[in-house]
């Protein structure tokens, strides 16, 4: 997946982040290992129940808008395949 | 030979500047963590080189940095601020009630007993402590539980407790301060709290003299006189000679009293520094003269301080928490500009210089005297 800079420099990656995922892998199951591997982000991305995107943050992936879909929704194929990236993608700011 | 270590947080990063005695040369060390908001830094007077800093994005949401080193290292610590039990509601601005909703940090408070232990003010408006350096967080809910705290509501600027006050000799007493809902004390360490508000007066409320909704932009104590309060209100310089129960007003010859930041001299309990600006719809200097206005009677009685400063063409701001001042024997005054200028003078006021003129906007400035 893609982080935007900010969270890319708090946990302190470079380029896309690859993670291992089970047999049923969901954009929660996603987030999980994504925090696991990197405790920093906690609170971040969503709260820290797991349950709730921050506002200005939109989630992406081959094209589509996961913003809205459930956590335990299927991620798409092609993320899982690893030919598309998922994107977590904050506001433009203006200015 | 003694050092002067500024924690300078910028809407776009963290900055710390040090000096020597004379606080003449002074080396920048930043951005930290570049493009975040550091809404705060504050160093323990225990042990100043543990420092917390606050750092914030609406993308992101709260983030707690903790350096045990004097800044050369940091490390991301606790984050999870969660109200204590149903959080239920606060008045939002046009009266209707909203639920409580944890938003960030905006001020962080060491305890002068217990390297371990720091506060933390929050909007919306709550108390935090942590008994281990910032790693968990538990709501001193005894504050935004008060009878009062459904009537609170937020000032423009949101609903922040954004100054802490501890009593050095006797830790269990502390002050707080909240736009737009007050002042309060405890004397148990956060468990109950008192409205520390008598005498003070707000035009913009149906009733001036209530005791909630007074906007308290900044208080100030000096630790020599733990029971005398200076406050900076949205209009209104008070202080307070009994714990806060009641104020009177010494803003005197001021230009203007609205203001944000207040401070006390490090060694002149008596002497109280301001920074005026116009009005609450134009916040910026009277005249487009950049004056500090020092009292050494405790307020009333008020000079400007300019030598150093930009006499025109000014229209910054200096918010709340952007002013400071160290303990040396000439005590150093500092504070920071909406417009990125970081000024300091080392004789108490008299002279000033530009330490710093183009940072970003200047959210808060501390100062750490080190030995």
């Amino acid at each position: 997946m893609a982080l935007p800079a900010h969270l890319r420099t708090l946990a302190g990656v470079e380029g896309e982040v690859h993670l291992e995922l089970g047999a049923s892998p969901s954009f929660g199951a996603l987030l999980d290992a994504l925090e696991a591997r990197h405790p920093v982000l906690r609170g971040t991305i969503r709260d820290h129940r797991g349950t709730t995107r921050r506002p200005l943050l939109r989630f992406y992936a081959d094209g589509v808008d996961l913003s809205h879909q459930p956590l335990d929704a299927p991620l798409p194929a092609s993320a899982v395949e690893g030919s598309e990236v998922i994107q977590v993608v904050g506001a433009i700011a203006g200015g | 030979m003694p050092r002067v270590r500024l924690l300078v947080g910028t809407r776009k990063g963290a900055f710390i500047l040090t000096s020597d005695e004379a606080r003449q040369k002074w080396e920048i060390e930043g951005p930290l963590f570049g493009g975040w908001e550091i809404m705060h830094m504050k160093g323990s007077p225990l042990n100043p080189d543990r420092i917390y800093a606050s750092q914030w994005t609406d993308w992101f949401g709260q983030v707690v940095q903790r350096s045990d080193d004097g800044g050369k290292s940091w490390d991301a610590v606790g984050n999870e601020f969660s109200y204590d039990g149903v959080a239920g509601t606060h008045q939002w601005y046009d009266g209707t009630p909203h639920p409580w909703e944890f938003k960030r940090v905006w001020h962080f408070e060491p305890s002068p007993r217990d390297p371990e232990v720091v506060f933390a003010g929050v909007e919306d408006a709550a108390l935090f402590r942590s008994n281990d350096g910032g790693a968990h967080w538990t709501e001193l809910s005894g504050l935004r539980t008060h009878a009062t705290g459904s009537t609170w509501a937020p000032g423009a600027g949101g609903m922040c407790l954004h100054t802490i006050l501890i009593d050095p000799a006797r830790v269990e007493r502390m002050y707080v301060a909240i736009s737009a809902a007050g002042a309060f004390r405890t004397d148990d360490g956060g468990g109950s709290w008192a409205v520390a508000t008598g005498g003070l007066s707000s035009d913009f409320l149906p009733d001036p003299s209530a005791s909630v909704g007074h906007c308290v932009h900044n208080m100030a104590m000096h630790p020599s006189r733990p029971d005398t309060l200076f406050m900076q209100k949205h209009w209104d310089v008070c202080r307070s000679d009994d714990a806060g129960d009641n104020w009177t007003e010494v803003s005197g010859n001021l230009p203007s009293d609205f203001g944000f930041p207040i401070g006390v001299h490090a060694h002149e309990p008596e002497t109280i520094y301001v920074v005026p600006i116009l009005s609450d719809s134009q916040h910026f200097p009277p005249d487009g003269k950049l004056r500090v206005y020092r009292s050494r009677t405790g307020g009333n009685e008020w000079e400007a301080l300019t030598r150093g400063l930009p006499q025109e063409d000014c229209y910054v701001n200096i918010l709340r928490d952007a002013m400071a001042v160290d303990s040396l024997d000439s005590c150093g005054i500092y504070f920071g500009t909406t417009g990125g200028q970081l000024y300091g003078s080392s004789d108490s006021g008299d002279t000033w210089m530009a330490i710093a003129e183009h940072l970003p906007t200047i959210l808060s400035v501390e100062v750490q005297t080190l030995p």
